[in-house]
């Protein structure tokens, strides 16, 4: 059922998945922080662009990155013009891509989490002399551990599937950008349903578990 | 609620806008290298007959082949080759005794207009200094197998194979080059003359290098109105279907082919 196609696909999507859930967890967690803890100017800009890709269609994230990252994109041109580098159809642009589709999945579960740590326990922390940072390390992110890895877990998931964006920025190239959900869509349209199944039992199996761990670790759906 | 009024209220309208086009409609699945030339031939055949829209479905001959074996509910069938219309005439998909094939094309290399890199033969796309050259996928893409086809009686295929990037039709192809996202492009003629402004011709390749490119077109089996399926498919054939695949660069369809 698994053909070495299909496997090569399947180790693919992995591999962007975990990569994406890293920069998930870099770039999320933080940004989690700073919304459900702190006030600053420009606070529901920040809310707002990081949840967007939850309920704007993946091909207008895509557009998007294109726009920043083609070869001729505002940060894409300077790029190619120093390091002859451009991030579009690599490997590194699947990863982009999941990582941004993942990241409002990561960064409400974890809000949430954080937002539901008792005050007292940091202001606790404050007047036993600890920086702001060592109470989020040492108080504020133990206590919203459980919040936090589920939204980890839902965002590798949401990574895992991430199509629309994907083929736009990365394209759809065999072993190197073209993921189980990519992979899924070629066998179809060229009519090798047997490919295709083999990748839909595997990438159903894969989501039941990982929801399964999230449910687990007390995440609701976001 | 104010805000929530008038979205509703804009959707409604919308709605409203897209229920009064629906009417007698002709479906046509075409190639996209023909999007521009069959929009305008479809713009004749429905300017004279009153109460008749075609809607078209743009696609990779691959893709839409497959849409079709899977009960598309398309009336017309047009691809750029062979291959695939031969498939469903194998599967009794199309009314064979209706096929035509109407016009001829080109199979071209291009380059980003701003390009500055030195791409004059067949043999530079094996050169360095070229890192990613885009083909249609040559599974679903009639341009790509083209592109495949000459590379491998060119003995490049190989030697290019790590740089290739696979579109999914032949103006995503085109595309790619337009933005400058990759250095060269395997495309029709026709396609390069429609971005004229964003992409340039490197070279053509030999065309003895790959199998004449030829359109047929059809008239799909299931369809419910055979009669005015015939008549989009002999309107491309027709002296005025020809003039203006002309226009457009295609090649009168050669005597005598089926």
């Amino acid at each position: 059922m698994m053909s070495p196609d299909n496997l090569t696909a399947l180790r693919l999507s992995l591999q962007v998945a975990v990569a994406a859930t890293a920069l998930n967890a870099l770039v999320g967690i933080p940004i989690a922080y700073l919304l459900a803890r702190r006030r600053f100017w420009g606070k529901s800009l920040l809310d707002l662009a990081v949840m967007l890709p939850l309920v704007l269609p993946p091909t207008v994230v895509g557009y998007y990155l294109i726009v920043l990252l083609g070869r001729r994109g505002v940060l894409g041109a300077p790029l190619y013009e120093l390091s002859g580098f451009t991030v579009a159809f690599t490997w590194y642009a699947a990863v982009i891509a999941a990582t941004v589709m993942a990241l409002p999945l990561l960064v409400r579960t974890a809000r949430a989490a954080i937002e539901s740590v008792d005050r007292d326990l940091e202001r606790a922390a404050y007047t036993l002399g600890r920086s702001e940072l060592r109470t989020v390390l040492e108080v504020t992110l133990p206590l919203a551990r459980n919040g936090i890895l589920a939204g980890l877990v839902l965002a590798f998931a949401r990574a895992l599937g991430e199509f629309g964006a994907t083929l736009m920025l990365a394209g759809n190239i065999p072993g190197r950008t073209a993921t189980v959900p990519l992979s899924i869509y070629t066998a179809v349209q060229t009519g090798e349903s047997a490919e295709a199944l083999g990748l839909v039992v595997a990438l159903t199996a894969l989501s039941c578990l990982v929801l399964v761990a999230a449910n687990r670790l007390g995440a609701r759906p976001a | 609620m104010g805000m929530l009024r008038s979205l509703v209220l804009a959707i409604s309208l919308l709605l409203g806008a897209v229920a009064a086009a629906e009417a007698w409609s002709l479906t046509v699945s075409a190639a996209i290298s023909m999007k521009d030339a069959v929009t305008e031939i479809g713009r004749g055949f429905a300017a004279g007959r009153p109460g008749v829209t075609v809607l078209y479905n743009w696609g990779s001959s691959g893709e839409l082949q497959k849409q079709i074996e899977a009960g598309a509910p398309v009336d017309v069938f047009i691809s750029a080759a062979q291959l695939q219309m031969d498939e469903l005439d194998r599967r009794g998909l199309i009314v064979p005794g209706g096929r035509r094939v109407f016009a001829r094309n080109v199979l071209t290399v291009v380059k980003p207009a701003d390009s500055r890199v030195d791409i004059a033969k067949a043999e530079d796309l094996a050169a360095a200094r070229i890192t990613r050259i885009v083909v249609g996928n040559p599974r679903t893409v009639p341009a790509g197998q083209y592109a495949e086809e000459s590379l491998r009686a060119l003995g490049l295929w190989d030697r290019v194979r790590g740089k290739l990037i696979f579109a999914e039709n032949v103006r995503q192809a085109l595309d790619y080059v337009a933005r400058g996202e990759v250095d060269a492009g395997f495309v029709y003629t026709t396609d390069a003359a429609v971005r004229g402004g964003a992409v340039k011709e490197a070279f053509r390749p030999a065309e003895d290098s790959y199998r004449p490119i030829v359109y047929p077109a059809a008239v799909v089996a299931a369809t419910r109105q055979p009669g005015l399926a015939q008549a989009f498919v002999e309107r491309l054939v027709s002296r005025e279907g020809q003039a203006v695949l002309a226009r457009f660069g295609f090649q009168p369809s050669p005597v005598g082919v089926r």
